[in-house]
């Protein structure tokens, strides 16, 4: 199952590499993280997604609670909860009715034409993962120069709030 | 204000952190370190001869005392020669801080002379680490490194100091902090009163109990209760191979080690127990064997400090997280108010099937080894013989081998902190510096070093360091003439092919060696001569003694857990098998 864990770390040199190394070291996965500082700026928000059943999910959260400068973590996934992820998408379009046929897409998936060229169409998309795969499924016959993905971002639904 | 270096701030801060020895070796990026400990008197320093010694040093310093132990080692080879080191200490959750030196931070990352980035290549193996970029940082970082490394689940601290930060020239004032708090580290102490309750009534209740503990009522101090509470509940009480002290080696509860070459009668109660009470344990593959086939009866209540130690390997049905000493401190009151009455009967008839299993097979009740023919000298008899020289008194720490499992079995520790050995990363090597560490501590005690002809070379250089810090301790080298724990499997699994495990006649003379380095040397080969011989060996405690045993090589380790099996499958001797 997927996991998206938040985590806020102090913004220490060293700090980023101990959790990716955490990762490493115990044989689990990273299959995407975003890190960023806050608006504090001691801090950074660090959301990574990864896969595991409720066993190995918890053993994770807990490795990464012992790091020393973890403040907070959570497993986002057990309670309901915001997902977005940006993507850019070079894709090729040379001719007048696939720019179309892109275009229309693009709407579809409520996503932003950001760069044009004679040859290409820059997209802009957000949304969860599933969204932005569904994009790319659907585009890639007509020819994909480049994918860039931020990776997950993550924020819990309702009054709760990670702080410190 | 006075106005310090950084080198000067590094000193004091030890000093005020209530360091007063370091183990360590000098070099160029630690040189104006080394040169502010020089103008001093309060911190020692103590000169080894490979940073991996200072490391294991400062090591058997920590566990025997329980205090932080203390390395200072240059950058570059000087901080890679102190992995291992780190590494054994991280493992068995040893309480030490290791400041290495760096190159000057405006030469970081350019492939400077000794550059190594120490930060990064320990990352694994330590409980945390700091690169110091200004002298005003130093003392804190000293006093987080500390606060760190000594509360919580304990571990090493790497504290890497560039050789600019301690740069004399450049002052300024020293401030140690009163008090360290975290934001981000603020480990549990006590356990959940409902958990506890709970698993008090699970307790009471038992039928076939037995509890199982590890180095963490060692390295918490929780002995005393441990003791308490066993005694009050008259339960069998089996320590691991990092716990062994942690109840008292010749109370009649004891049940002896657990584990790969645990007693047959720990194992197997713990196979048919119904409760299992593990405290400061990490249900260790080493101890646990197939965990498929791991005690199928049993409820497990586990207490631990490290909450990702619980229900790792072995789901725990009465998780609890809290040091052993608050845990158990609170199990005994609520054992006191609870108006509960232990199943006398049950346990009447547990420790009479616990008895039979002893008497069976237990390696205590008669010798489970072929007694010695003519004069050769069986290992396990040396430490039994070290036991009834040293009056089960001394600190006995020892490398990693078949000698390590025969001390482990044969010398029953009555105390906590008596038996000192790499648990967790098997660290040949580590019983030397340990040792000196050790007798640093406690100059009054003997302290022993069990070892064998290959580990006892891996830092055979520091008999040096013995010589010039005036080190007395006793090396009791089971020398067999082989990597006598890869020959052992070579025999059990290999066909006896012992490949790279003999040295032909490549040996040194141990005696000469000794001798070269300003100790006695003795050497052993009669089993008649050993009592002797060892009397004169620790008569002379003024200096450092080097007994070289030559030991029946055939001999195994036993019992000794069948791979893939459960607890209780085990190997009796050479033929037989439960
Ligand atoms: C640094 C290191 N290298 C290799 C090993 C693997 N190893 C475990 S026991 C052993 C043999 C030890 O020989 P010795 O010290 O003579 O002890 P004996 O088993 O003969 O008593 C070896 C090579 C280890 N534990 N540590
Ligand atoms: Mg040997």
């Amino acid at each position: 199952m997927k996991r998206i864990i938040s985590i806020l770390l102090e913004n220490e040199s060293g700090a980023l590499s101990r959790v990716v190394g955490l990762f490493s070291q115990r044989g689990y996965n990273i299959d995407t993280l975003t890190v960023a500082p806050t608006d504090d700026d001691t801090l950074s928000r660090l959301t990574l997604t990864t896969q595991g059943d409720d066993q190995m999910a918890e053993q994770i959260v807990k490795q990464l609670h012992k790091l020393i400068d973890t403040i907070k973590v959570v497993d986002l996934t057990v309670g309901s909860h915001i997902e977005r992820e940006l993507m850019l998408v070079k894709i090729k379009a040379a001719d007048h009715d696939i720019r179309a046929e892109l275009k229309s897409c693009v709407d579809i998936f409520r996503g932003a034409i950001v760069d044009v060229t004679p040859h290409s169409y820059t997209v802009q998309l957000a949304g969860d993962s599933e969204k932005l795969d569904a994009f790319i499924e659907a585009v890639c016959e007509i020819g994909i120069m480049e994918v860039v993905r931020s990776g997950v971002s993550g924020i819990s639904r309702g009054d709760k709030f990670l702080r410190v | 204000m006075e106005l310090l270096s950084g080198g000067d701030i590094l000193i004091r801060a030890l000093k005020d952190a209530g360091v007063k020895d370091v183990w360590g070796y000098p070099g160029g990026a630690a040189l104006h370190i080394y040169d502010a400990l020089y103008r001093q008197d309060d911190v020692f320093h103590i000169l080894v001869r490979h940073e991996q010694a200072a490391v294991h040093a400062a090591d058997g310093f920590s566990r025997a005392t329980g205090e932080v132990g203390t390395a200072l080692v240059t950058s570059g080879p000087g901080a890679t020669n102190a992995i291992t080191g780190i590494a054994t200490a991280y493992m068995d959750s040893i309480p030490m801080v290791v400041i290495s030196g760096q190159v000057p931070l405006t030469k970081i990352g350019q492939d400077a002379f000794q550059e190594t980035d120490m930060v990064g290549v320990s990352r694994p193996i330590v409980k945390h680490s700091f690169l110091v970029t200004r002298a005003e940082d130093i003392a804190e970082t000293i006093a987080k490194a500390y606060y760190i490394a000594s509360t919580g689940r304990p571990g090493p601290v790497v504290v890497d100091i560039p050789k600019d930060v301690t740069d004399p020239s450049y002052k300024v004032p020293y401030h140690w902090p009163a008090e360290t708090t975290m934001r981000s580290y603020q480990p549990t102490d006590k356990g959940h009163r409902g958990q506890i309750k709970r698993a008090v009534k699970t307790l009471i209740k038992a039928k076939r109990p037995v509890i199982y503990t590890g180095g963490g009522i060692v390295i918490d101090n929780a002995a005393p209760h441990l003791i308490a509470l066993a005694q009050k509940l008259n339960f069998p009480v089996t320590n691991t191979l990092m716990g062994l002290g942690g109840y008292p080696g010749t109370d009649r509860q004891y049940l002896g080690m657990l584990g790969m070459h645990g007693t047959y009668e720990a194992n197997t109660a713990m196979h048919h127990a119904d409760v299992i009470f593990a405290v400061g344990a990490r249900f260790d593959d080493r101890v646990t064997n197939d965990l498929e086939k791991f005690c199928p009866h049993a409820t497990i209540i586990h207490i631990d400090v490290d909450p990702t130690t619980v229900s790792k390997n072995i789901e725990a049905h009465i998780p609890i997280v809290g040091t052993c000493t608050s845990v158990l401190t609170e199990m005994l009151t609520i054992a006191d108010q609870l108006d509960i009455e232990s199943d006398a009967e049950a346990l009447g008839e547990w420790w009479q099937q616990i008895d039979q299993w002893r008497a069976d097979k237990g390696i205590y009740t008669q010798p489970r080894y072929e007694p010695s023919e003519g004069t050769l000298i069986k290992p396990q008899d040396v430490i039994k013989m070290l036991y009834k020289i040293t009056n089960g008194e001394a600190i006995v720490t020892s490398d990693v081998g078949q000698h390590q499992m025969f001390a482990a079995q044969y010398y029953l520790f009555d105390e906590p902190r008596m038996w000192i050995n790499s648990g967790g990363l098997g660290t040949m090597g580590f019983g030397l510096p340990a040792a000196m560490g050790c007798k640093r501590a406690f100059p009054e005690k003997d302290v022993a070093c069990v070892t064998g002809e290959g580990s006892i070379q891996m830092c055979i250089q520091e008999l040096s360091t013995c010589t010039q810090h005036n080190l007395p301790v006793k090396i009791i080298n089971l020398n067999n003439a082989a990597l006598g724990m890869v020959r052992q499997w070579q025999d059990m699994n290999y066909s006896s092919r012992y490949s790279e495990s003999v040295y032909e006649d490549s040996l040194p003379d141990f005696v000469k060696l000794a001798e070269a380095y300003g100790h006695v040397g003795m050497k052993v080969t009669h089993i008649d001569e050993l009592e002797e011989k060892m009397r004169e060996c620790f008569a002379m405690q003024d200096r450092t003694v080097f007994m070289d045993i030559c030991v029946d090589r055939s001999e195994h380790v036993y019992p000794m857990q069948m791979p893939g099996g459960s607890m209780r499958d085990l190997w009796l001797n050479k033929t037989e098998r439960t």
